[in-house]
């Protein structure tokens, strides 16, 4: 250790300029593969239609990686969000639609179950202390049972049409309102995340329980806050992938966990490298979206699309390792 | 018990024509360097078969180097030799040769896995390097139930050893150790050599008498074991011949009929116990700021503590005896099973129901000795690790301010010379003295009334340990009341003003003014079992 302590002025400068490679370093190729599929298809691909479409109809899965994001800082795994999306939209579908509930009481209700879900996970996670992993799988189960028994596993139609109007109805430089919730919610987990002390609090405690609980954190009290913020947000993309489908669909939305999950550690590589943040998630979100529509366009079949998503992760997070020298992983 | 007569003779059938046996280990003029320290200096000593050799010697004193050469895991230097039933291995040995000579090790952490069987666990090595395409679980149970009947231990094979009380996870290890070492023996008909490291420091006498009955089967069958062992007690009840080791270099060899008490203790220390009376010394009277009372832990029994105002207060003790309890107990950070603490002569708050946030509000900090794991964050900035207590200080107008934290991070460095001084760097980016010194500066920043540390030097070089005294001092001058557990004689004896020693979860003997040298500590943890009390009335902790 103390060798290494001699040379870090000399080698500070060189040092940084890999760093700050390694944040952009997403955004690049990003911005290169638009480049590769603008090439490939001029007037199809390089739009703004059409970019317009991806970021409105990717919210949801944006929303969805925020969610997972913030019991991950804090040392677990909400597996459960999937499911807690599907819940949420079905829920809107039963009270909405078939018993013509106002859809404002049926947004607040869902909200409120997204609390429920997230201090049940709560409850056995940290009061009975069953590891995180085994709880939300079981609840993923639980809930996706539950959203078959209530909607007789069929897709429910006609959602009031405010709801369908405030996700893509209106635009803001063409870009449906959906995308700018995922933003907002980026703004404002950024904002904690990066300057409050119950952002460093939630750092510590994911990263050093002992030591955020030797040093006064009510360790406990944050984790539950943080598997409760996770099902509410989950919950709003939920809401969100309703008002954006106009439709609740009882199965789909498990589709997007594992997009989500790949999203949140792609994220984690970039902006602030080597932590979960809200930005580096929702350009990890977009960057995956952007493959997956420029593959389908280019009539790629569809299971490139997973592909796609696992070479994505593998190979991202490869190379950051690589890039760090193989140094101990700072996540998980 | 008759442990001489016990293991007088070893097995003839295992040496035909033997009539003057080989001993089984024969370490001579073992030497080794790190760097310019020599930590060994030309070491010898023989174990005969059928043989309980004790090795002793203080912290440091080079035991473990030696346990490390012997495990294959140090080269010694060039020039010493090591022979095993009278054939000379080459140097330095293999990890795992140790296996192929007839050698096992049972450490203090005993090396089992917990949520596995007391039969997997024993059967580790048969089952994971048989060669057979598959285990046959009847025979694998019979030579468990087998391994431990010739032990007379009534284990169920199929229980996790998890479940198992903390004796019988040790006998465990001791028979699995045996079971190695009769795998060998099998193999080249030679006796073998069990090295027990510090095994009974965690246990309660009964416990330790049924170790010691184990320790006798295993020399009876003609094999032999090193117990290395702080209590001088013990190994005189066990043991058939001594090596005392001291600063690396053999500081005497015994038989155990012709060894004291006292001898052990002269060689152990390195001159002679003085029985005179402590002088009362020019000890500064200060006033209590906090009176401890009644606290007790796992091992540490009730025990009465006073702090006085600006006092640097040492805790102390040989390993086990339950002083290292003291920070963690007081903080609110380990459960107390009971005791009170009265601030400046206020009320006494329960020990029992203190958090650490609690204790942080009442003006303590505690710096724990697991420093990656309990003190600081090693993925995080030192910025982050050193204001982690008060970060809501830096929060106004909505928002954190970070570039204040790292200003202050800066100046905080600065004071505490920690180098490099770059708060934005993280902490494992620092060498383990200047992390300690970060975590240091973290509590001191927030001039707390009571400063409780464990270990505040280990791994921290020796410019570092100066610079932290320093500081330590400083602090306690102008009115902080320091509690410090440390098992360095040394150190204590350079920053304390008193010192309390602990044995067997008690406090026996307290140490101040000029008494509080380095040679007084030791010989104090040494001591203070011996003359009292035999190993048989010694209070020790019933589980």
């Amino acid at each position: 250790m103390t060798d290494a302590l001699s040379t870090p002025s000399a080698a500070k400068p060189a040092v940084n300029l890999t760093r700050q490679f390694e944040r952009i370093a997403l955004l690049l190729v990003w911005v290169v593969i638009i480049g590769l599929f603008s090439a490939a298809m001029p007037s199809a691909f390089f739009n703004w239609g059409n970019f317009s479409i991806m970021f409105a109809s990717y919210a949801p899965a944006a929303l969805l990686a925020l969610a997972i994001i913030i019991p991950l800082t804090a040392g677990d795994y909400d597996l459960s969000v999937g499911a807690t999306l599907t819940l949420s939209a079905s829920t809107i579908g039963v009270l909405n639609v078939w018993h013509q509930m106002p859809i404002g009481l049926v947004l607040c209700i869902v909200l409120a179950m997204g609390v429920l879900v997230g201090l049940f996970h709560a409850l056995f996670i940290i009061y009975f202390r069953v590891p995180s992993l085994v709880v939300t799988l079981g609840s993923t189960s639980l809930m996706s049972g539950a959203v078959q028994w209530m909607t007789n596993s069929s897709t429910i139609g006609g959602i009031d049409n405010n709801l369908i109007m405030a996700a893509v109805g209106y635009r803001l430089f063409c870009i449906p309102y959906a995308f700018y919730y995922a933003l907002a919610a980026a703004l404002i987990m950024w904002y904690i995340f990066d300057y409050t002390p119950l952002g460093r609090k939630l750092l510590f405690v994911g990263r050093g329980r002992e030591v955020a609980r030797l040093n006064g954190i009510a360790v406990n009290r944050v984790r539950v806050g943080a598997l409760v913020m996770s099902g509410v947000l989950a919950s709003a993309a939920g809401i969100l992938y309703a008002g954006v489908l106009g439709s609740a669909d009882p199965y789909s939305g498990l589709n997007f966990l594992l997009p989500a999950f790949a999203a949140a550690f792609l994220g984690a590589t970039t902006i602030q490298p080597g932590r979960f943040n809200p930005w580096g998630t929702l350009v990890a979100v977009y960057f995956l979206a952007t493959g997956i529509t420029g593959l389908s366009m280019l009539g790629i079949p569809l299971w490139v699309t997973n592909v796609f998503n696992g070479g994505a992760l593998i190979l991202a997070i490869t190379i950051s390792q690589i890039t760090r020298g193989r140094e101990a992983s700072d996540l998980g | 018990m008759t442990a001489l007569s016990d293991h007088a003779l070893p097995d003839p059938t295992n040496h035909p024509g033997a009539p003057q046996a080989l001993p089984v280990l024969s370490v001579s003029n073992i030497s080794k360097t790190f760097g310019g320290a020599k930590a060994l200096q030309n070491v010898s000593f023989k174990v005969m078969p059928g043989e309980v050799h004790g090795l002793l010697g203080k912290n440091g004193s080079g035991k473990s180097t030696l346990v490390k050469i012997l495990a294959g895991f140090h080269a010694p230097d060039e020039g010493g030799t090591l022979e095993f039933n009278g054939e000379r291995v080459s140097l330095p040995l293999k990890p795992g040769d140790y296996r192929r000579l007839g050698m096992a090790f049972v450490h203090q952490n005993l090396g089992l896995i917990p949520s596995l069987t007391v039969m997997e666990n024993l059967r580790l090595v048969p089952l994971t390097a048989a060669k057979s395409a598959y285990i046959n679980w009847s025979a694998e149970e019979r030579a468990t139930r087998q391994a431990l009947a010739r032990f007379g231990l009534d284990i169920d094979p199929s229980e996790r050893v998890d479940r198992l009380t903390p004796v019988q996870r040790a006998l465990l290890a001791i028979v699995r150790a045996f079971e190695e070492i009769e795998a060998s023996r099998a193999v080249t008909g030679r006796p073998g050599l069990v090295l027990l490291d510090e095994p009974t420091p965690f246990l309660p006498a009964a416990g330790v008498a049924q170790l010691f009955d184990m320790v006798r089967s295993i020399t009876r069958s003609g094999s032999s074991v090193i117990f290395i062992s702080h209590d001088i007690d013990e190994v005189m009840e066990i043991t058939d011949s001594i090596t005392v080791l001291r600063d690396g270099v053999m500081a005497g060899e015994l038989k155990r009929a012709d060894a004291t008490h006292e001898t052990i203790v002269k060689m152990i220390v390195g001159r002679s116990l003085t029985k005179a009376e402590r002088p009362a010394g020019p000890a500064i009277s200060r006033p209590v700021y906090a009176r401890i009372s009644g606290l007790a832990g796992k091992m540490l029994q009730p025990s009465d503590i006073d702090v006085g105002k600006g006092e640097i207060l040492g805790l102390t003790g040989l390993i086990g005896s339950g002083y290292a309890e003291v920070p963690y107990l007081v903080f609110g950070a380990h459960p107390a099973r009971s005791g009170t603490i009265a601030i400046e002569g206020g009320n006494a708050f329960d020990q029992k129901t203190l958090s650490p946030k609690a204790a942080i509000d009442m003006g303590f900090a505690l710096l724990p000795g697991d420093r990656q794991g309990a003190s600081g964050v090693d993925s995080l900035p030192i910025v982050d690790n050193m204001f982690l207590p008060d970060v809501s200080r830096f929060f106004r107008g909505g928002f954190l301010r970070n570039g204040a934290m790292v200003r202050e991070a800066k100046s905080l460095g600065t004071t505490f010379e920690v180098r490099p001084n770059d708060p934005g760097l993280k902490l494992s980016a620092l060498s383990g003295g200047n992390a300690q010194k970060v975590l240091i500066a973290r509590w001191m920043n927030r001039s707390p009334s009571l400063l409780l540390l464990d270990e505040p030097t280990q791994g921290v070089d020796v410019g570092t340990r100066q610079q932290i005294f320093a500081a330590l001092r400083a602090a306690a001058a102008k009115g902080m009341s320091v509690i410090c557990a440390s098992s360095e004689a040394e150190q204590l004896a350079e920053i304390c003003d008193r010192v309390l020693v602990f044995s067997k979860g008690s406090i026996c003997t307290e140490i101040s003014g000029d008494a509080v040298t380095k040679d007084g500590i030791s010989e104090a943890c040494y001591a203070t079992a011996a003359p009292l009390s035999t190993p048989s009335q010694s209070s020790r902790v019933a589980s």
